[in-house]
């Protein structure tokens, strides 16, 4: 019976695990984004407030006038786990931000400087606007983006990644993206208006390279000085920057799910072990007991 | 079954206090979200962050609502003559004793008198009573017949306290911050 | 075991009075604390407690969600997002629930394969396997219309597809669709619906396991040799406390697993196009549903007639209801037949592969010879589907008469302590 049982474990291990493919992205073309270092990867990562300042940076003056943040508040980018701003430096930031109120007792709707418990301004009014500005393709919204990009990993991989907890494909392909702008290829034809990426699912994207606003074709950044903090300015930092930034806005909550994780796992193990030794002691009453 | 009944039955055995101890505290731990996720979210709590109020726009004798944290607030800017009318009550039998300088609030030291600022729900039932009107032309609950006077007193029906005041400053003579 | 008499004795004035009144106290009593169990169960029989938790911890969690959900197509997705943003612990409670449905089939899967294993379906327990099928059934609908809830990409496609399963049916098809969507497509009011009965079904799930577990109670539990208890006394030990204590440790390394993915691996279980809100104009590239569905997903897609697809799926599911009958064998436990024992493996590779065709592209090649495709995903799909339906309505039957079973131990206890004997 014990041999049946080990047999019977790994056959439901395997199982369960069956089907657990990774979402595609889309079809194929397209090359595996390469794997990043990410302070917040693994158990017990978390943010790096100064790199998520700079990615909120490089989001605000590259992306935002075509990227929403629907999702984010203003007082987000101060509160516990996120990019560490002060609360002052939250409502001055907000303050620059004109926001749409009213209606006003005239019923007018109105401008206001924003506040901290204001949403991030759409680029766009609507889905259509977007589209008509932007040759047809609307820009995605941010706010969960780095969740909602991936690409498959294949088998085994998808299976050591339960493991390794490997899930940061989402700011992984940002980066790559992010960098895999290229001349096409001999023999692919990009349409007008589209550009070519090694990374993007069918390699063709409506977005031209963003990062031009800020490193120019040579490598060389346009402006040294764009990051305050000191940290050399080159594209593939620049992308990581963002990247990080993408990841705090779509899983705002990372640092407080891990630490919350190893209290409750630890909990878990140490009443397992509680319960093991409780059961023994139990069935040890009885004869023949196994 | 009555074989296997326990050999030590009443052993006070410390693995066994100590998971059943253990189990507790998981399990305590466990309702606590459950709670805490009905108490007021991160949204709400700012949204409910303190606003500013201009009051050029209040002419005197007039009043208005304004509605924060999803409750209304009555802004009402006293006649010389309503003043007079309540200072005048500090004396009279009140339900809820208060003189009606406690319940204005001072700029630079100088009591700003024609201003009333008072959450407007009935200290009743939560009503929202109705303004100028009642036997003390202060404001009128419509639901049990409370009435209260320009101090936002309570002065005759069920009713068991004063208007409660929210919490508010003056930023300058005719600018307040509620919250 | 069928009839165990009443060993519940009121010690208090006030347990006797209520006693007399409503036996309450007397029935939890006899059903969880002096309920005999087989003395001999392993672990892959804990499972049940398992089931129960989860479906409580499902339950719960959903009706916290509730609170703060909005289903509506302009809002969904956004009050999920505010759930995860806002909502106090409301991160924790979302990705429970949404785990919780994957850890919930986890444990359904091992809970039926162990049934299949060791026999559990054959008399008398045949409408305690058959009220178990019905559960099954009544978690897939459950666990499809709750995905619809987030009102993402896969929310919304997954949505269309499925109930367009439906317009298969000769004649009446497109109106029933029609009907189940309130529309002319997937759209608000098929939210709504499916928000209200996916906050029905789960308590329908809990009555028919109340059924379950009464049934199970009243013809007793089997075990590993599949040998009906003969002397109570020598062959089961009371429910509380042995039954307790393990079915608490087994929960607890459960729920191990259950938070090493809430904790760690949050979306790992998830797609992760459903962080994309629905688009009615746009498709993703690749749909696929839950990881769970996929061997009967890949069924559907294995029959290239539609009508067939849809009648093949629904047969695979249905056609467990009719185990008890297809086998034949007089032996319950798989333990003493060593051919049944390789049918079933190979039944449980099936429908790994299965579910592994289910989540590929259809013209994916399997097998190519010299650049030319000799098996593509569809056509391996086929053979599966083949050997997946065989394994009911060939192997069962005819091994029932051909196999030479083992010889089955006299009785529970001389399996146990025979064991416990050869172990020294």
């Amino acid at each position: 019976m014990k041999i049946a049982s080990r047999h019977l474990v790994a056959a439901f291990a395997l199982l369960g695990l069956s089907g657990l493919a990774a979402p595609a992205l889309a079809a194929g073309g397209a090359e595996h984004p390469p794997a990043q270092k990410w302070s917040f990867s693994g158990p017990f990562g978390t943010f790096d407030r100064a790199q998520l300042q700079r990615g909120f940076k490089v989001y605000r003056e590259v992306c935002s006038s075509c990227h929403g943040l629907e999702k984010i508040s203003f007082r987000n980018l101060s509160q516990p786990g996120g990019p560490g701003f002060t609360e002052g430096q939250v409502k001055t930031l907000a303050a620059e931000y004109k926001v749409k109120d009213g209606p006003n007792e005239s019923g007018d709707m109105f401008e206001r400087p924003g506040r901290p418990a204001d949403r991030f301004p759409a680029p766009f009014p609507n889905a259509e606007a977007a589209k008509a500005a932007n040759g047809g393709a609307v820009p995605p919204d941010f706010s969960v983006i780095a969740k909602a990009r991936t690409y498959e990993r294949g088998f085994p991989m998808w299976l050591i990644d339960i493991f390794t907890q490997y899930q940061e494909q989402g700011p992984d392909y940002i980066v790559a993206l992010l960098n895999g702008y290229e001349v096409a290829p001999k023999g692919v034809t990009v349409e007008a208006g589209l550009h070519y990426n090694k990374y993007f699912p069918g390699n063709k994207i409506a977005m031209a390279n963003p990062l031009v606003a800020v490193i120019d074709d040579n490598g060389k950044p346009n402006d040294p000085g764009f990051y305050t903090d000191g940290t050399p300015v080159t594209r593939e930092q620049v992308a990581r920057d963002l990247a990080a930034f993408l990841m705090w806005a779509a899983e705002p909550k990372l640092e407080e799910r891990k630490h919350l994780g190893a209290k409750v796992m630890l909990w878990l193990l140490l009443l397992a072990g509680l319960l093991y030794f409780t059961k023994k002691r139990i069935w040890s009453r009885l004869e023949g007991a196994h | 079954m009555a074989d296997h009944t326990m050999s030590e039955p009443n052993r006070r055995d410390f693995l066994f206090l100590a998971t059943g101890a253990a189990g507790v505290v998981a399990g305590g731990a466990a309702v606590w979200p459950l709670i805490s996720q009905m108490s007021p979210d991160a949204s709400t709590i700012a949204a409910g962050a303190p606003v500013e109020v201009d009051l050029g726009p209040i002419g005197e004798g007039k009043a208005i609502t304004l509605k924060w944290r999803g409750k209304p607030i009555f802004v009402r800017h006293r006649t010389a003559k309503e003043i007079e009318e309540a200072k005048k009550d500090d004396a009279a039998a009140l339900p809820d004793k208060q003189a009606d300088s406690a319940r204005v609030k001072a700029f630079e030291g100088k009591a700003q008198e024609k201003w009333i600022v008072v959450y407007g729900n009935c200290t009743h039932l939560g009503c929202v009573p109705i303004g100028f009107s009642g036997d003390y032309n202060g404001w009128y609950c419509p639901c049990h017949g409370s009435h209260y006077d320009n101090s936002g007193r309570i002065r005759k029906g069920p009713a068991p306290r004063n208007l409660d005041i929210p919490e508010f400053a003056f930023l300058s003579a005719s600018k307040i911050r509620i919250g | 075991m069928a009839e165990h008499h009443s060993s519940y004795v009121p010690k208090t004035g006030i347990e006797r009075w209520i006693d007399a009144r409503l036996p309450i106290i007397r029935l939890m009593h006899d059903s969880a604390v002096s309920y005999p169990v087989p003395r001999n169960l392993n672990y892959f029989w804990t499972f049940g407690g398992i089931l129960m938790f989860m479906l409580v911890a499902q339950i719960v969690t959903g009706i916290v969600l509730v609170m703060h959900y909005t289903p509506h197509v302009d809002f969904a997705f956004a009050s999920v997002e505010h759930i995860m943003r806002d909502v106090n612990y409301g991160w924790l409670l979302r990705y429970m629930h949404a785990n919780g449905a994957s850890m919930f089939f986890i444990a359904v899967y091992i809970h039926i394969f162990r049934g299949m294993y060791y026999g559990s379906y054959k008399a008398p327990r045949e409408l305690l396997w058959i009220l178990g099928v019905v559960i099954f059934l009544l978690m897939m609908a459950t666990a499809f219309m709750g995905y619809v809830l987030p009102w993402g990409q896969m929310s919304f496609w997954g949505a269309t597809v499925i109930t367009n399963l439906f317009s298969a049916i000769p004649v009446i098809g497109d109106p029933i669709v029609t009907w189940l969507w309130g529309g002319y497509s997937v759209d608000n009011p098929t939210l709504n619906r499916f928000f209200s009965l996916h906050y029905l079904l789960p308590f329908m799930i809990l009555g028919v396991v109340v059924l379950h577990v009464w049934a199970l109670h009243h013809v007793g539990q089997n075990n590993p040799t599949g040998v009906e208890v003969k002397n109570v006394a020598k062959d089961t030990v009371p429910f509380t406390p042995f039954a307790t204590v393990k079915d608490l440790f087994a929960m607890v390394c459960f729920m191990m697993v259950f938070g090493w993915f809430v904790f760690y691996h949050p979306n790992f279980l998830g797609h992760a196009d459903n962080y994309i809100p629905a688009d009615p104009l746009k498709t993703p590239a690749h749909i696929v549903p839950e990881w769970y569905f996929l061997p009967f997903y890949g069924i559907l897609r294995a029959i290239p007639d539609k009508l067939g697809g849809v009648v093949a799926m629904f047969a695979a599911i249905a056609i467990l209801a009719f185990l008890p009958w297809l086998d034949t064998s007089k032996v319950k436990s798989g333990k003493y037949r060593p051919t049944f024992k390789i049918f079933f493996w190979i039944f449980v590779v099936v429908s790994v592969l299965l579910g592994y065709t289910g989540s590929q592209p259809t013209d994916k090649v399997v097998l190519a010879l010299g650049g030319r495709t000799i098996l593509d995903m569809v056509g391996f799909a086929q053979i599966l589907t083949v050997m997946y339906f065989a394994y009911f309505v060939i192997a069962l039957p005819l091994l029932g008469l051909f196999e030479k079973p083992k010889a089955v131990p006299a009785s529970i206890a001389d399996s146990v302590l025979g064991d416990a004997k050869a172990a020294k």
